[in-house]
């Protein structure tokens, strides 16, 4: 089996910032998420009008993905089979209590689909396979905390075994105030070894 | 590399406490949904599979639980207990436990239920599992819509070829809520009579109940005798829309394409088709043109939706353990609800249980997000025992 897969790019999206590889690419204190992540979206000049339309969790999962992928330099009419492999902690539970909210009291009820379809959280890997036309490999993984033996084990796997060319992975989490976003890319070209001590590295960065 | 095997295997269902039970009621055409006037969980009478409640605890309470669990938690304890006995296998470093769920225990989140909300995490449900039966491992919980059942099964081999363990645990389930009802309700995806698969008369889904378990394992010696062995599998998405399927299939056609591919087979080389035929207008037209797309029309297939409703993230683990049993059994069991073919391409649903000899099968799921997932089978009955 080939193990000398590399780390070709990184990316997070935490306190405030917005780095691609190390570097901090966009900053803004004294705002909320919501504003937060519009602020960043615009600042990466990704015309993309859906991106209104998605929840929190995608919001953070799809602007990550985008930053890196947009550095691949992809040409998006060719098929690119690159595998989606995201975890986190609190899966879809910040739509899932707008739902709940939504169905709690029979005198104030309103049920929707628009936020209905959120209450999953692998529906932010289907974002993104939209906007990169990915007919990949997809899985949506929930873990205590970040879990970097799973991430290599798994993304070793989908390569081993020639189900993807590279893997987009990490952690996307958004519950209440917080929010965090690790996602790096893996493939055969980069200086990086993917193993599990530069995963934890790269994700306390 | 090494081969994988699907072995002993549990259902925890409206139909029954275990496999065979279930397997039994399925080929008497029995179904588990039954009217529900329930104005605390949706304001319309609807259809689902419920398990009764008093056969649970009932089940449950012979495992001598010392702490408090959810019905959910008691599901997947009563389902995932018989497949570790009935293996004999230790639980030690070398064996996994993968739980496929898509909401888990989200009835925590509604104010008026008894458990804290952070009973609503997966990661607890995964803890709560894991110390029941004293797991090594900690559980990888996987939640990728209505594909995670039979995805589990793509991700435990995937851990077992990689050497990481050689056994894999895995328990599926869902249950029925008022949270997710009222959210399918919404869509106006259900159903008011019992759901039909395919049929011209089709009007929507149920929702229903499971909690379904096997063992995945790479040791060919102690298996089940209705064990299979894993031959290929792959997920694809559709990269089309978040929660309608592709109009050309474009998903599941990529995933069965590229688990045949990994199966070293043909299409005339697949004796049965467990589809997802969640009975929606939307869903079951796509499966119909995947299936013309890779020249499977003539496949005998079924929906076990009408048995079940749609059991969503157990529902492909559910589906996989009853395609074991009727390759063990060499019958086809009839897709329930289904008269007068409703979908633009032809395809064989069966319509009236049958014995046939059989050899393989495809199960295969579609979800919101997108997602596909198609797993191929084959029984190795006589070949190693």
């Amino acid at each position: 089996m080939n193990t000398n897969y590399k780390i070709t790019s990184y990316c997070h999206i935490k306190n405030s910032k917005v780095s691609l590889n190390g570097s901090v690419i966009f900053s803004e204190q004294l705002l909320d998420f919501p504003e937060f992540i519009k602020a960043a979206y615009k600042s990466q000049d990704t015309k993309y009008p859906k991106f209104f339309k998605m929840d929190n969790l995608s919001k953070l999962a799809f602007l990550a993905a985008d930053i890196l992928l947009k550095n691949e330099n992809l040409n998006l009419e060719e098929t690119n089979n690159i595998a989606l492999v995201f975890s986190n902690k609190a899966s879809s539970l910040d739509t899932d209590r707008s739902h709940q909210k939504a169905i709690q009291h029979k005198d104030n009820y309103f049920p929707s689909p628009a936020v209905f379809v959120y209450t999953l959280p692998n529906i932010c890997l289907g974002e993104i396979s939209i906007k990169y036309k990915l007919y990949t490999e997809n899985s949506f993984f929930i873990f205590d905390h970040f879990n970097a033996k799973h991430l290599l084990t798994y993304t070793n796997s989908l390569l081993d075994t020639n189900k993807a060319e590279s893997v987009l992975c990490g952690w996307v989490e958004f519950e209440g105030d917080h929010y965090e976003a690790f996602l790096y890319l893996v493939s055969n070209e980069g200086n990086i070894e993917h193993n599990k001590q530069n995963i934890i590295t790269l994700y306390n960065t | 590399m090494n081969k994988t095997f699907v072995s002993y295997n549990n259902i925890v269902s409206s139909l029954g406490f275990n496999s065979e039970t279930v397997v039994e009621n399925i080929r008497n055409e029995v179904s588990g949904l039954k009217l529900i006037d329930n104005k605390n969980v949706l304001p319309e009478p609807f259809y689902s599979a419920l398990i009764n409640s008093e056969e649970l605890e009932q089940a449950f309470l012979k495992l001598q639980p010392k702490e408090d669990f959810t019905r959910l938690e008691k599901m997947m304890i009563t389902s995932l207990n018989e497949v570790i006995q009935s293996s004999k296998i230790e639980l030690n470093e070398r064996v996994g436990f993968i739980i496929s769920t898509t909401k888990g225990n989200i009835d925590a989140l509604d104010e008026n239920n008894p458990f804290p909300i952070e009973r609503a995490y997966l990661s607890e449900l995964g803890k709560n599992i894991k110390e029941f039966f004293s797991f090594k491992n900690d559980a990888i919980v996987v939640s990728n819509a209505c594909v995670s059942g039979i995805l589990a099964i793509a991700i435990a081999k995937r851990y077992i070829q990689q050497n990481t363990y050689d056994h894999v645990f895995i328990v599926s389930g869902d249950v029925v809520t008022e949270f997710i009802l009222s959210g399918f309700n919404s869509f106006q995806a259900l159903s008011n009579v019992p759901c039909r698969p395919y049929d011209k008369n089709r009007t929507g889904i149920n929702i229903g109940e499971v909690a379904a378990s096997v063992l995945v394992t790479n040791n060919s010696k102690n298996l089940s005798n209705n064990a299979v062995e894993i031959l290929g599998e792959s997920s694809c998405n559709d990269a089309n829309h978040i929660s309608g399927p592709s109009r050309t299939g474009e998903g599941l056609y990529r995933s069965m394409f590229s688990a045949l591919n990994q199966a070293n087979l043909k299409t005339k080389d697949i004796d049965y088709i467990s589809a997802h035929g969640t009975a929606t207008m939307f869903n079951d037209e796509m499966e119909a043109i995947a299936i013309n797309r890779l020249e499977l029309q003539n496949v005998p297939m079924n929906s076990l939706k009408g048995y079940f409703g749609h059991t969503l993230g157990a529902s492909g683990l559910l589906e996989t353990i009853i395609g074991m049993h009727s390759l063990n059994n060499n019958i086809l069991y009839a897709s329930r609800g289904f008269e007068t073919l409703g979908v633009s391409k032809p395809i064989n649903v069966i319509k009236k249980t049958t014995p046939k000899e059989l050899k393989t099968f495809l199960k295969t799921a579609s979800g919101f997000g997108g997602c596909n997932t198609a797993v191929i089978f084959k029984k190795i009955k006589n070949n190693y025992v």
